[in-house]
């Protein structure tokens, strides 16, 4: 099989197109989950009180909500069918245990995501409010639920637990669910993406309600929405931080080699300085570096002088255990990925905070500086979750999954060309996509809701579509 | 690391196979309509308003059925990994071309009314009609090289190249459900709406019929010719298609007798019939080699180990009544008709066509 083409492997191209498309996939994912959740508890506000100033806000985020939903839906299956496509060795190897909490994901949460979103868009004035109510609960229950089993999933390829390898065919086959289920980094992935995708939402609530508050709208609406979005802003950037700390311990103990490349650290020290900005080159000799003593230890290790294991030493282990090759990934995009999520992540939490204080002085609405800055930072938590994934996942390799399976093993036995083909196919409709769905996103998001009566709010449309 | 004791393989593996029949059964009967009413937006609506109401009719359904594909997807990953990862490699870009397909008709969906532009929506109902046909006729294309065989060598490796998958047998398949997924959603169609759409999806259902019916018997007639294992299988070979061209023959009459609802259940059963014909042409294989008998791919060899599908057996067992429960519930709730605005229908279907 003829694997090369112009000189570039099937795997860089499968590589490319799995980052490429699960990026993209995952710039959707994270306001589903946060926006759903966040719509969910406006319309519960609607209800409990009566209030047409929550409904009009149900309505107009429920908007970008479905039109954000469509995107996640149509990339999510690409994702789903791409494991088989391109990474048909690796589809074989892990199938009796990766593929396990996909097929339940569908079962328990994709067919609880859909029906019910199709009952919440269609049902307004179909069925009784409380059922109208449940159903974009359910709908936002069905997207927690979803990123558990798929989180788990990939949980288990940073950290294989519950398995046995098959003598006869070299597979890896499950003996316990349950320990796949409460793998320990899952629950801390886990954690940590739920509040980072319930920052995304709230981050994004904010930014709109903010521009819409310098520009006057609705301040009765904007006002209110602003204020929920800026409560869990606070609370889910304190989360997010607090979990992703949690999870670097995890790291530490179970991928060394990526904390190391995270810091660009060579050589294990104990009392180990945390490297804040580097210029130069991130070898040993750098040109200038920030680093605070001390703080990495307690990062990694929860104490002052704990032992941070070095790249050099990792790898020297490495080599001993698995055979010649190298063991360490990109240390750079490591390195600058890692600082990127956890710099926007304290970012966050400042906006957030003083957000609050402005809220408790009652001086939001009239602080346009901070409203225009806080608009900006809607980009924010989707590059936060970006570089998240890029750091997990690069910083894992050159394993695909940790310990068992070489990226360079997982690939399809395919000529390049197809790859190629499908890579820039996808690209092509995927940059489409994104240019539409980001116009669209800003049209509906800068009509202000037009101010209803009561009763034409009670109006049911005859055609959705 | 533990290594294993193999425990003798159970009927789980069976098992599995048939609820992989079933979930894609589940999908093309419910995605068939939704196929079937894309594919004819343009024939049946005269304006924009109509091409809403069309559209309106699977919009509260259409995310749920895809989610069958999905599941099954899915399911065939985790109970026998090596038949997704030798078919969703093999079929590369015909499983592209169908991805691209279901993208541009999921986004043209929530997209199409999201602006008040014509030519916005007119871009975004072609996105309907070719993102419906197209897989329409893929799926079809990838069943009956299933049932074929297509060219897998030693260790389940793919020896041939797209154009092997497009040989006449399969391209006959192709058009059989095109033919039958818009016969189906001429059907669904016929009950679902009021007036002019109502009108003209029942003619093109009574004029679409008896080609579908042919078309379907030739293939199947074909099928029959190849068959490899048919035999093997506890039914009467020929009683299920046979099934199916029945009631295919009888849509027809059934639309002209104003018996929408069992027009839709012909339509429905015919598509349960023919699918169900080509899984059990599969048993006891997943996948079958064109290359050489040797080569073909065995449930047994192919499936998960008997840990891996008593979990999912369990899971299946406790959920799958929830889904069936609250889907079904879902086409309770937006049982009736579809109309144009300001027109004064009778809303609720007469129960007695069903
Ligand atoms: C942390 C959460 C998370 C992660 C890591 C992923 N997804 Fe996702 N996915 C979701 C969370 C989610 C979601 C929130 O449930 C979505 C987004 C929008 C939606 O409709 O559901 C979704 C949609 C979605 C769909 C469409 C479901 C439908 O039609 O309703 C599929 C098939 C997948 N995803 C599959 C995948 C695969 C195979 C992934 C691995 C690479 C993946 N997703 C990563
Ligand atoms: C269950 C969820 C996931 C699974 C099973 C998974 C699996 C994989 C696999 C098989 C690869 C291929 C190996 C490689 O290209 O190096 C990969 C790479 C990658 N994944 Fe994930 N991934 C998951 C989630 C995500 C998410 C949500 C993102 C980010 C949005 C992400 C980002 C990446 C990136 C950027 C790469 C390329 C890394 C590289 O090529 O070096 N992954 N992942
Ligand atoms: C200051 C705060 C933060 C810390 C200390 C932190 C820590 C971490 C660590 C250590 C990982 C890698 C886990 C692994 O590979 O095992 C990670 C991944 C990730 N982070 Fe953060 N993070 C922070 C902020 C954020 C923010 C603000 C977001 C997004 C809004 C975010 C989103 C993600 C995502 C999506 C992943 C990949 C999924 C995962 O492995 O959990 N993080 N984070």
């Amino acid at each position: 099989m003829e694997t090369f083409i112009a000189g570039i492997s099937t795997l860089s191209l499968a590589r490319w197109q799995f980052g490429i498309t699960t990026v993209f996939h995952f710039l959707f994912v994270p306001l589903t989950i946060g926006l759903g959740l966040l719509v969910a508890v406006l319309q519960t506000a609607a209800y409990r009180t009566g209030d047409v100033d929550y409904d009009r806000m149900t309505k107009f985020f429920g908007k970008l909500f479905l039109v954000n939903f469509a995107i996640g839906v149509v990339t999510g299956i690409v994702q789903e069918f791409q494991f088989g496509m391109d990474w048909s060795r690796y589809s074989v190897f892990v199938g009796n245990i990766f593929g396990a909490p996909l097929a339940i994901e569908g079962l328990l949460a994709f067919f609880m995501e859909s029906t019910f979103l199709g009952i919440w868009i269609f049902g307004r004035g179909r069925v009784s409010k409380r059922i109208h109510l449940a159903s974009i609960w359910m709908v936002s229950i069905g997207t927690i639920l979803s990123a558990a089993f798929i989180v788990a999933a990939n949980s288990w390829m940073q950290h294989p637990v519950g398995y046995a390898i098959d003598p006869k065919t070299h597979q890896a086959v499950m003996t316990n669910f349950w320990a796949v289920m409460t793998n320990s980094t899952f629950i801390a992935a886990y954690g940590h993406v739920l509040a980072s995708a319930f920052l995304t939402g709230s981050v994004f609530m904010l930014a709109i309600a903010a521009w819409h508050l310098r520009k006057g709208h609705d301040l009765a609406g904007f006002g209110k929405a602003a204020r929920i979005a800026i409560v869990v802003t606070v609370l889910a950037s304190i989360a997010t931080m607090f979990l992703g700390d949690n999870q670097a311990k995890e790291m530490e103990a179970q991928q060394p080699m990526k904390m190391a490349a995270a810091e660009a650290l060579y050589n294990t020290s104990s009392g180990a300085s945390f490297s804040l900005l580097t210029i130069g080159d991130l070898s040993d000799n750098a040109v200038f570096q920030i680093r605070v003593p001390h703080i990495l230890s307690v990062l990694a290790t929860n104490t002052w002088d704990g032992k941070v294991q070095g790249i050099n030493q990792l790898q020297k282990a490495a080599n001993k255990k698995f055979g010649a090759g190298s063991y360490v990934p990109v240390i750079w995009l490591c390195y600058w990925s890692f600082r990127i999520m956890v710099g926007l992540g304290v970012l966050l939490f400042i906006l957030g905070g003083v957000a609050l204080w402005l809220v408790r002085k009652r001086r939001l609405e009239k602080s346009p500086r901070f409203l225009r800055f806080a608009t900006w930072m809607v980009f924010a938590p989707f590059l936060a979750n970006s570089f998240g994934w890029i750091f997990t996942e690069v910083g894992r390799q050159p394993w695909v999954v940790y310990g068992l399976l070489k990226t360079s093993k997982a690939v399809t036995l395919i000529a390049p060309g197809y790859v190629a083909a499908s890579l820039i196919g996808f690209t092509a409709i995927y940059s489409l996509l994104a240019v539409i769905e980001i116009g669209l996103m800003i049209r509906l998001a800068k009509v202000p809701p037009a101010i209803e009566t009561p009763s034409e709010a009670e109006r049911v449309p005859e055609l959705i579509y | 690391m533990r290594v294993l004791h193999l425990i003798t393989p159970s009927g789980l593996d069976q098992l599995w196979f048939y609820l992989i029949g079933v979930l894609w059964l589940g999908y093309f009967f419910l995605e068939g309509f939704d196929f079937g009413v894309g594919t004819l937006l343009p024939f049946v609506s005269k304006d924009d308003l109509d091409r809403r109401v069309v559209i309106n009719t699977i919009g509260p359904v259409w995310d749920g059925n895809e989610v069958w594909l999905i599941t099954a997807g899915g399911a065939t990953f985790a109970a026998f990994p090596l038949w997704y990862a030798t078919v969703f490699s093999g079929f590369y870009l015909a499983l592209f071309l169908v991805l691209a397909a279901l993208i541009f008709r999921g986004m043209a969906f929530e997209f199409r009314h999201k602006r008040d532009d014509t030519k916005w929506a007119q871009w975004w109902d072609r996105a309907i009609f070719w993102g419906s046909a197209l897989p329409a006729l893929l799926w079809g294309v990838a069943f009956a090289d299933f049932v074929h065989g297509v060219p897998i060598g030693a260790n389940a490796t793919w020896t041939g190249n797209f154009f092997d998958l497009v040989k006449p047998y399969a391209l006959l398949g192709g058009l059989s459900t095109l033919l039958l997924f818009t016969l189906h959603g001429a059907t669904y169609l016929g009950l679902k709406t009021e007036g002019d759409v109502r009108v003209r999806s029942r003619a093109i259902a009574m004029r679409l019929a008896p080609v579908a019916l042919v078309v379907v018997t030739a293939f199947l007639a074909w099928t029959y010719q190849t068959a490899h294992t048919m035999h093997h299988v506890g039914l009467v070979p020929p009683l299920l298609p046979i099934l199916g061209l029945i009631a295919l023959a009888g849509v027809g009459w059934l639309v002209r007798d104003n018996l929408e609802g069992w027009a839709f259940i012909a339509t429905a059963l015919t598509i349960v019939a023919f699918i169900a014909t080509l899984f059990l042409n599969l048993y006891p294989n997943v996948l079958i080699s064109s290359v050489s008998p040797h080569f073909d791919i065995s449930i047994a060899a192919s499936a998960s180990h008997p840990y891996t599908l008593k979990v999912m057996s369990w899971v299946a067992l406790i959920f799958l009544p929830f889904v069936l429960l609250y889907q079904s519930w879902t086409y309770w709730i937006f049982k009736k008709r579809v109309t144009r605005p300001g027109s004064s229908p009778e809303t609720e279907h007469p129960s007695t066509n069903v």
